[in-house]
């Protein structure tokens, strides 16, 4: 030790806290007394505050505590957009696993989709998050994301010699992001939907950076929707409003197909190019899209494996 | 030198008339200074190449994806969807086997017959001009024409090839007498669109819900807005945050509400 005078003896612990001045505050008080006032703190506070100190990673809690947490949502949002708030947590079916396809050959790039999607799973109006982004591309250069252009904006679609390839989660069976999430707050359900806990994300957004599709969001601002255009249908994985700093992305419509209906752009989309069903349905339209169209995956190269299949109907 | 004569009269050459020789001797003398001209030439490239290239693109206001809009500014293309949407999963769905909205009539037209009833048919063909002359046919009109589908006495059903008649609800059966494969995708939801439920009942549109069918191909639409760009991505109420740097896109609405 440098401070120590080197004709002085080393000596043991206990002499030298000795020698140090009784009126320094210790380690061990110190800690003592935080201890004590965070304790008193949260004992004199509120259940809703006590549930939000101490909560558990989604999966991980009981069926009381989900109870408890759609309530306290349900209370908080109604309370912030006054309306009746739906607010679920269905568990995936067992024996379905949903996938996706898209006709390339019938999408005319009109933005439908992506508007209906904003509106359905209240996404925040501004600052702007959109789930599906819709690319443009040259049909002379192929599926090239390099040349891809998201932002045309022509009096009609489709534009000759263009055709419109649009990306949003692709639901992979081996999702990058969840395997990159420091805290597993990201993780794929039984019926293949890649779900994320916004109560237990970090907002770190390495899973931003494992995705090859450019498919999750940051809610960089605090994320705004006027009250009278929120979706009052909530599923707690799904649609609810995010706070600011966590990430989210498409969700299949979770709140949606776990009753049964279509996802928001399916229903919505001019050219009947957007198909969703049940994977492990043999008669359903897309096992049979799988059967007998040409169906290909983006960036197949990383085996990320995706259930969303895009596929040419002609 | 491999061919020293032809070195050689280039040398002479060089030796004539031109003032070349003192070029090569003051290249000789320079030796130091050449790398230094070619790093210093090398520099100002690199540089310049920089200052143009990494200036930000940044379109002006006003460019496409400056602002960023929201479904409420859309409400006649949501008012659609929800008309679509299948809310009961009962009776209605149900009977038919392939249930489907009205048929798309133009106003004041169905039933045919109310006018039909009292008009002689006429089996001729011929351009129609007292009624319906804003019909523009292009359906293979080389080859049909109007009571190829129309019935020719019961105007309120269409006829097959085979002389069946179908109601306007049905009328997949008569587009799928050609075009077969597309039939037979339509069935199983992989052509055309359907609504309502993945695993329970769904509502078809009939083909001439997107394909008009006197002039079948697809119309272009006009597309819904592109995303904010970047650089105007929190233009609303976030402008503090980017300072003098964001250009005021609320007020600069002019374009979208024209083109949109």
């Amino acid at each position: 030790m440098a401070h120590r005078p080197t004709d002085v003896p080393a000596v043991d612990g206990s002499a030298e806290e000795r020698a140090q001045p009784a009126a320094v505050l210790r380690r061990r008080d110190f800690l003592t007394a935080i201890g004590v006032a965070a304790a008193g703190y949260l004992a004199g506070c509120s259940d809703e505050v006590r549930e939000a100190f101490f909560r558990n990673h989604f999966l991980e809690l009981s069926p009381q505590e989900v109870e408890a947490r759609l309530r306290r949502l349900r209370d908080t949002y109604g309370a912030r957009y006054g309306k009746n708030v739906d607010m679920s947590a269905v568990a995936a079916r067992p024996g379905v696993v949903f996938g996706y396809a898209l006709d390339l050959s019938r999408c005319v790039g009109c933005r439908r989709c992506v508007y209906a999607c904003v509106r359905e799973n209240n996404q925040s109006r501004d600052p702007q998050i959109q789930w599906i982004r819709v690319l443009e591309m040259e049909k002379d250069k192929g599926i090239d994301f390099a040349e891809a252009n998201p932002y045309y904006d022509p009096e009609r679609v489709p534009e000759e010699h263009h055709f419109y390839l649009p990306v949003a989660c692709q639901q992979c069976r081996q999702p990058q992001c969840t395997m990159v999430c420091p805290v597993q707050a990201t993780w794929q359900e039984p019926d293949g939907i890649v779900a994320i806990d916004y109560d237990w994300c970090i907002g770190c957004r390495c899973c931003m950076a494992a995705c090859p599709y450019g498919a999750r969001h940051f809610n960089w601002g605090d994320p705004h929707v006027p009250a009278d255009e929120i979706n009052p249908d909530m599923h707690v994985l799904g649609n609810r409003p995010r706070l600011r700093g966590v990430v989210e992305k498409c969700t299949f419509c979770v709140q949606r197909v776990r009753d049964g209906r279509y996802p928001a752009c399916v229903e919505i989309c001019p050219v009947g190019a957007r198909k969703f069903g049940n994977l492990m349905d043999p008669e359903g339209e897309i096992s049979l899209i799988l059967e007998q169209k040409r169906v290909f995956v983006l960036k197949a190269e990383l085996n990320t494996q995706p259930k969303f299949y895009y596929f040419y109907g002609t | 030198m491999s061919d020293p004569g032809e070195e050689g009269k280039r040398e002479a050459a060089g030796h004539g008339a031109t003032p070349e020789p003192d070029t090569e001797f003051s290249i000789a003398q320079s030796n130091a200074l050449l790398p230094l001209l070619l790093i210093a030439a090398l520099t100002v490239l690199v540089l310049l190449v920089v200052t143009v290239r990494s200036r930000p693109v940044i379109p002006p206001v006003g460019a496409p994806a400056d602002k960023a809009y929201s479904p409420k500014d859309f409400p006649e293309v949501f008012k659609a969807l929800d008309a679509l949407a299948v809310k009961d999963t009962g009776p209605e769905l149900a009977r038919a086997s392939f249930p489907v909205p009205p048929p798309p009539f133009t106003e004041g037209m169905f039933p045919c017959m109310s006018c039909h009833e009292s008009i002689p048919p006429n089996a001729e063909r011929r351009p129609l001009e007292a009624m319906h002359a804003d019909i523009v046919f292009e359906h293979d009109a080389e080859h049909r024409w109007c009571l190829d589908c129309h019935d020719v006495t019961d105007r309120n059903q269409l006829r097959l090839a085979n002389g069946t008649l179908v109601p306007f609800t049905e009328s997949y059966r008569l587009c799928g007498q050609c075009h077969g494969t597309q039939f037979r995708d339509w069935r199983t939801g992989i052509h055309g669109k359907r609504t309502g439920y993945w695993d329970g009942p769904k509502r078809y549109l009939l083909c001439v819900h997107c394909h008009n069918p006197h002039s079948p191909r697809f119309a272009a639409l006009a597309p819904l807005p592109p995303p904010v760009r970047p650089q105007f991505l929190a233009a609303g109420d976030a402008a503090a945050v980017q300072g003098a740097a964001a250009p005021p896109a609320g007020e600069e609405t002019g374009h979208g509400a024209q083109t949109h």
